[in-house]
């Protein structure tokens, strides 16, 4: 696609944020990434995204796309080239977008009660955590990516909360490589992506946010 | 044209996620074998649970043997598998992106609310799931200005993705205003939405899908006794959006 002004408003602790990366990195494309204040939001996240005010947004040649899935697969049909994120059969792009969507609705608010929780509610958070995960597990299988051979959409969707995972596993005081292995070594093949590992803040980087974040909201 | 047996959809006659699913089959014109789950879902059907092991939910579309659940995941799947018969999606990448956008964002807020609403006791108490409403009516008349490009559907000529996005929801909508003695879709505020809607009820793929208003009142207050003796379930909507903002923040930090 020629003439491309391509623009991604993030923050870079967010896993959401991480996945349009992958995406633009999967696809060689140029792109000026600004990070968001959230105490002071930029007017451009404000006109862009005025319904949630939340990022990521991505601003191609002006006009904005919001919600990281819905982006990620934008960028997919946006620039068809390969290598292609969902698959071409609609069985399949069924199945990828229905375990994008389990991931969405699960990860990031399971995962919060691990690391922010206390007690009881820590407690049933990490239960339900690991069972969600387990469920992911099952569902890769034997597969090197949820794409199968090759990277792809779920893989996009769930790769980025990895790197909280040292932050879920200090705060929640449990090892997801012991409950998890496959998973565990799917992530280390996924790390060894360019998209991936340029991508993913260190997971000491993301433990230290969350520790400053829990200070700040007086979540110790 | 797929053959009657190939195609089932597991439902419920009075699911919006179901109607969407139907009138996205009418609209490809396809026949289907309807397997109807019972009205209280209990038990649920061996059929339901093994074709969606992980939700257990309505709809599912099964299609020679292999089942697709989420309703608009299902709307797309027909859309993409039956892909000469008139589109449901827009074909431009940007106008898709910006269909399953606001059939997101309508997922997110209508159902809770109109849920919320039957179950809340109160005119004081529903008040803030009104407001929500009428906020995604405000948003999708806006919308609704942009993506018809000034023609009668979301979807331009013809009745795509979002006008079964949040078409389906029309008969519940009747069945709250009618209810609760408030109006959510109205003229002054939004005449296009309101036009839209008297467009899309009498559209040949719609006709007869959207159940009867007096059919469900009478269902909503069985399912209201039900969702009130749930009560634990309440404080949940209300952290939901009362809490909405504030939720907000935190998953854009995060």
């Amino acid at each position: 696609m020629e003439n491309n002004n391509v623009v991604l408003l993030d923050f870079w602790p967010s896993s959401y944020g991480m996945r349009v990366k992958i995406a633009l990195q999967e696809k060689r494309v140029s792109y000026d990434c600004r990070q968001e204040d959230f105490q002071s939001k930029s007017s451009l996240l404000l006109e862009m995204n005025p319904v949630y005010e939340m990022i990521p947004v991505l601003v191609h040649n002006g006009k904005p796309i919001c919600e990281s899935l819905n982006i990620v697969e934008y960028i997919d049909e946006a620039w068809n080239h390969k290598p292609s994120l969902l698959p071409s059969d609609p069985y399949n792009r069924s199945q990828a977008k229905f375990w994008g969507d389990y991931i969405d609705k699960h990860i990031y608010n399971i995962g919060k009660k691990v690391w922010t929780g206390k007690g009881k509610e820590q407690e049933e958070g990490k239960k339900k955590f690991i069972e969600c995960l387990k469920t992911l597990e099952g569902e890769l299988g034997e597969k090197p990516y949820y794409g199968g051979d090759d990277f792809g959409y779920v893989d996009v969707a769930l790769i980025p909360f990895t790197s909280w995972f040292y932050t879920y596993e200090t705060y929640g005081k449990l090892s997801i490589e012991e409950e998890c292995p496959k998973l565990v070594a799917w992530a280390k093949r996924c790390m060894e992506k360019e998209s991936v590992a340029k991508s993913l803040p260190h997971p000491h980087k993301i433990y230290g946010f969350a520790m400053q974040y829990k200070q700040t909201h007086g979540l110790v | 044209m797929a053959n009657k047996s190939e195609v089932k959809l597991i439902g419920k006659w009075s699911s919006p996620y179901v109607t969407r699913v139907k009138i996205a089959l009418n609209i490809k014109s396809l026949d289907y074998e309807n397997f109807e789950e019972n009205e209280t879902f209990n038990p649920k059907s061996d059929l339901l649970l093994q074709s969606n092991p992980v939700y257990g939910k309505v709809p599912v579309l099964v299609h020679q043997h292999k089942p697709i659940c989420e309703s608009l995941i299902i709307v797309e799947y027909i859309d993409e598998t039956w892909s000469t018969a008139p589109s449901i999606l827009p074909t431009d990448a940007y106008d898709r992106a910006l269909a399953r956008f606001w059939a997101a964002y309508i997922d997110q807020k209508w159902f809770p609310s109109m849920q919320s609403i039957i179950t809340v006791e109160g005119e004081e108490e529903r008040k803030p799931y009104f407001e929500v409403m009428e906020e995604v009516v405000e948003r999708l008349e806006d919308a609704f200005e942009k993506c018809s490009k000034g023609k009668p559907f979301f979807g331009g000529d013809r009745i795509g993705y979002l006008d079964v996005a949040f078409g389906c929801f029309l008969g519940w909508l009747s069945v709250i205003e009618n209810e609760y003695d408030r109006k959510v879709l109205v003229e002054e505020k939004s005449p296009n939405l309101v036009k839209w809607a008297e467009r899309f009820v009498d559209h040949p793929a719609v006709k007869g899908i959207i159940p009867e208003t007096e059919r469900l009142v009478k269902l909503s207050k069985a399912l209201q006794i039900k969702w009130r003796a749930a009560i634990g379930n309440v404080q949940i909507f209300r952290s939901r959006f009362h809490g909405r903002k504030r939720k907000l923040v935190t998953r854009v930090y995060l």
